[in-house]
């Protein structure tokens, strides 16, 4: 309610602080013979922004402290001889406790005289903070608002001023991304680093068994070792790869060379929806239809796949990642000039000639780029592995029995109770980790190859 | 500096020193096309053409933008055919064989009507496969040797040898645009065409290379019949021979250079090369 009545003001101040810079500006342009600098929208924008500016710096320094002060208000009200015998979990139960009284919800058990008049005081507090705070933040968008007001003439450079001002937001919106990958990453290697004050690295990264004792303490953590999990991820992705990449780059050149319009209106769209399935519905299609499936074409032959196998993963997860590559393949090659197809076939080349010496040599960055998004995509995903791969965290090369994957190891750390003590739970930061490094790695060298190709033919 | 100068002034000499127009008319009919029409989709771009082209001679087609030349120039190779719904209609024959025939192979077609485009289009790979790039899909050459010749050869014929020999490696998108148009001639070459189709080759070239490109097709004038469409009355009568002028999908006025230039019969041409239309 607080928050709407505050969200309401501040339009109501932008909304004024507009208009009234703006009515200004045009009663500028009626003076004849003045050059004016800039528009009036942009003297409107300059007094909103004057305004505004003041109102939140006021309001989110009250954001910022006012809880603070208002706990200071809370312990000074309650009377000496009862804080003496508070320990610091009382203090904060009785802090509680006149909250809820003062916010008018009540508190269970009896409840002092002490108490309650404490409740009331801090009740009239925060009104009384609340809005002496909001009329100090609306007097000084005001104030600002009038000084800003004045200062509007021809030559002021309001434009100037506002699109500075709009430049620090853009600025501010991307240091809101880029802190945010910063923060994930500290946080991640952190709690990695604690992991590796329970189990040392090198049986981390070089251990060959995967099997942490999840009711452990001490001298009992069990055994971390990633090998197994990262021989799991790297197969059900190289099988994924497999799949997706011939036909996700087959259909690519059909669709952007080959099919007829009509036909690339509907299959375009269609593919397209491949991309929208929940990876939930390719975890169950996996696990119901393509595993069973397997398993009796493996009978059939004499071979023996496991329903839950590594292969019944990657194929689904392969089937899942063809429409990025169709799709960011298709728009590459499209993007191929027309001038050069022409070249290609003002010489004589036949449509698979042009095809595969000029359009695929010219789009191969793009493509390299988007099969290495591929792979990044196929080595965080978790549904599919965590219903199809069978959960078996055990070293081995055969894609037909069951393996377990880095992701679907993290999952089952960190669901069910948790408390970020032992190496149990932290061992998801530090696979978290891994992980990272890996697709930050494939990012790279993305970049590497996109680079040198663009070098050679640009 | 001094060199490109001297290239300039030769290239008006030999431009001064054209085959006379008689000579011209005396020449055999390498191609000839008979109402030809063409679709895209609804529209009409071309009604009727019908024009005879000599050989080893330069023919060039004329008009103002959107006229029509453009599109009949990509008839004669049928590069049309790429183009979704686009539908030609009349007869093309080359030496008297009909090139819309269903019986007759487009990729065979052309390999014998080569063509050079508006923008400089080299593919992304060394000026030697550039060159090389047709004789190998056509299966030209036996050995490497042969190869070598061929692309040493067309790139000579092509006035770019001297300027790249040491470079035969280096990507062909490295080039100067006039380069990079001469390297797309000396692709068009080494497939060993009879005919060069020319789509506006120097719009996107400046004063110097274009004096190039005109003086190099003066002297491949000797062996090939070349057909050149340009937006420049003054490229037309500097290089070719025969000249056709266009307009909103018609042809208007066929004939020698010299009396399409000091003589048109057509109202029409005379206003578009006095500069009161286009």
């Amino acid at each position: 309610m607080n928050a709407l009545i505050v969200a309401g003001l501040l339009l109501v101040l932008l909304g004024v602080a507009y208009q009234s810079g703006w009515s200004r500006s045009r009663g500028l342009v009626t003076a004849d013979g003045v050059n004016i600098h800039s528009r009036p929208q942009y003297h409107g924008s300059f007094v909103a922004i004057w305004a505004m500016v003041p109102a939140l710096v006021i309001l989110g320094l009250w954001a910022w402290f006012g809880g603070g002060l208002t706990r200071d208000y809370t312990v000074s009200l309650i009377p000496t001889d009862i804080m003496t015998s508070l320990d610091q979990v009382g203090l904060n139960a009785a802090i509680a406790r006149i909250g809820a009284l003062a916010s008018g919800y009540g508190v269970t058990g009896e409840s002092p005289a002490w108490e309650q008049a404490a409740g009331g005081a801090l009740r009239s507090f925060q009104m009384l903070t609340f809005v002496g705070v909001l009329v100090l933040a609306l007097v000084a968008g005001g104030a600002a608002l009038i000084y800003a007001r004045s200062r509007i003439d021809a030559r002021l450079r309001a434009r100037n001023a506002v699109e500075r001002v709009v430049n620090l937001a853009l600025l501010a919106c991307s240091a809101v991304a880029i802190l945010t990958t910063v923060g994930i990453v500290a946080s991640l290697v952190t709690e990695a680093f604690r992991f590796f004050t329970f189990i040392h690295p090198f049986d981390f990264f070089f251990g060959t068994v995967w099997n942490p004792n999840n009711a452990g303490s001490a001298g009992n953590w069990g055994s971390y070792g990633l090998l197994p999990l990262l021989v799991g991820t790297l197969m059900i992705t190289a099988i994924a790869m497999l799949v997706a990449v011939p036909v996700g780059l087959m259909a690519a050149i059909y669709l952007s060379q080959y099919a007829p319009p009509q036909l690339r209106a509907v299959a375009k769209p269609m593919i397209e929806i491949l991309a929208g399935i929940p990876t939930i519905v390719f975890g169950f299609f996996a696990l119901v239809t393509v595993g069973p499936f397997l398993r009796d074409m493996g009978n059939l032959v004499g071979l023996s796949i496991n329903a839950t196998s590594a292969l019944t993963a990657g194929i689904v997860m392969g089937i899942m990642i063809i429409p990025f590559v169709s799709s960011l393949s298709d728009d590459i090659l499209n993007q191929v000039p027309r001038t050069l197809r022409d070249g290609a076939y003002g010489l004589g080349a036949t449509q698979s000639e042009t095809i595969r010496n000029v359009l695929l040599p010219a789009a191969l960055p793009g493509i390299v780029g988007a099969f290495l998004l591929a792979v990044s995509r196929a080595i965080g995903e978790t549904m599919i592995v965590v219903l199809a791969a069978g959960n078996a965290p055990v070293l081995r090369g055969n894609p037909f029995e069951p393996v377990a994957t880095i992701t679907v190891s993290i999952v089952n750390q960190l669901t069910g109770d948790t408390d970020f003590t032992g190496p149990q739970s932290l061992v998801g930061f530090a696979l978290g980790l891994t992980l990272f490094v890996i697709t930050l790695g494939l990012n790279i060298v993305a970049l590497y190859i996109v680079r040198r190709f663009r070098e050679q033919y640009e | 500096m001094d060199m490109v100068a001297g290239k300039v002034k030769m290239t008006q000499q030999s431009v001064k020193s054209a085959m006379n127009p008689t000579d011209m008319l005396e020449r055999p009919i390498r191609l000839t096309a008979r109402d030809v029409t063409v679709h895209y989709g609804a529209k009409q771009a071309l009604h009727g053409i019908s024009i005879d082209i000599p050989d080893r001679a330069v023919t060039s087609f004329i008009g103002p933008s959107g006229c029509g030349k453009s599109t009949f120039l990509r008839c004669i190779n049928r590069m049309n055919d790429t183009i979704e719904g686009a539908k030609v209609g009349g007869t093309i024959k080359l030496d008297g064989e009909d090139i819309y025939d269903p019986s007759l192979d487009v990729v065979e077609l052309r390999a014998r009507i080569g063509m050079v485009f508006q923008k400089p289009n080299p593919f992304p790979k060394s000026i030697y496969e550039n060159v090389a790039y047709g004789p190998r899909i056509h299966g030209l050459a036996r050995s490497k040797a042969d190869m070598d010749e061929i692309v040493v050869s067309s790139l000579r014929k092509a006035g770019l040898f001297e300027e790249v020999k040491d470079r035969l490696n280096e990507p062909g998108t490295g080039l100067s645009g006039g380069q990079q148009q001469r390297l797309c001639i000396a692709r068009a070459i080494a497939v060993g065409p009879e005919v060069i189709l020319m789509d506006e080759p120097c719009s996107a070239l400046d004063p110097i290379a274009t004096a190039i490109i005109e003086e190099l097709i003066d002297e491949l004038r000797e062996n090939y019949t070349i057909v050149i469409v340009t937006h420049s009355m003054q490229q037309a009568a500097r290089v070719s021979q025969k000249t056709a002028f266009f307009h909103l999908g018609n042809l208007i006025e066929e004939g020698v250079t010299e009396d399409i230039f000091t003589n048109p019969v057509n109202k029409q041409t005379q206003d578009y090369i006095m500069g009161r239309i286009g």
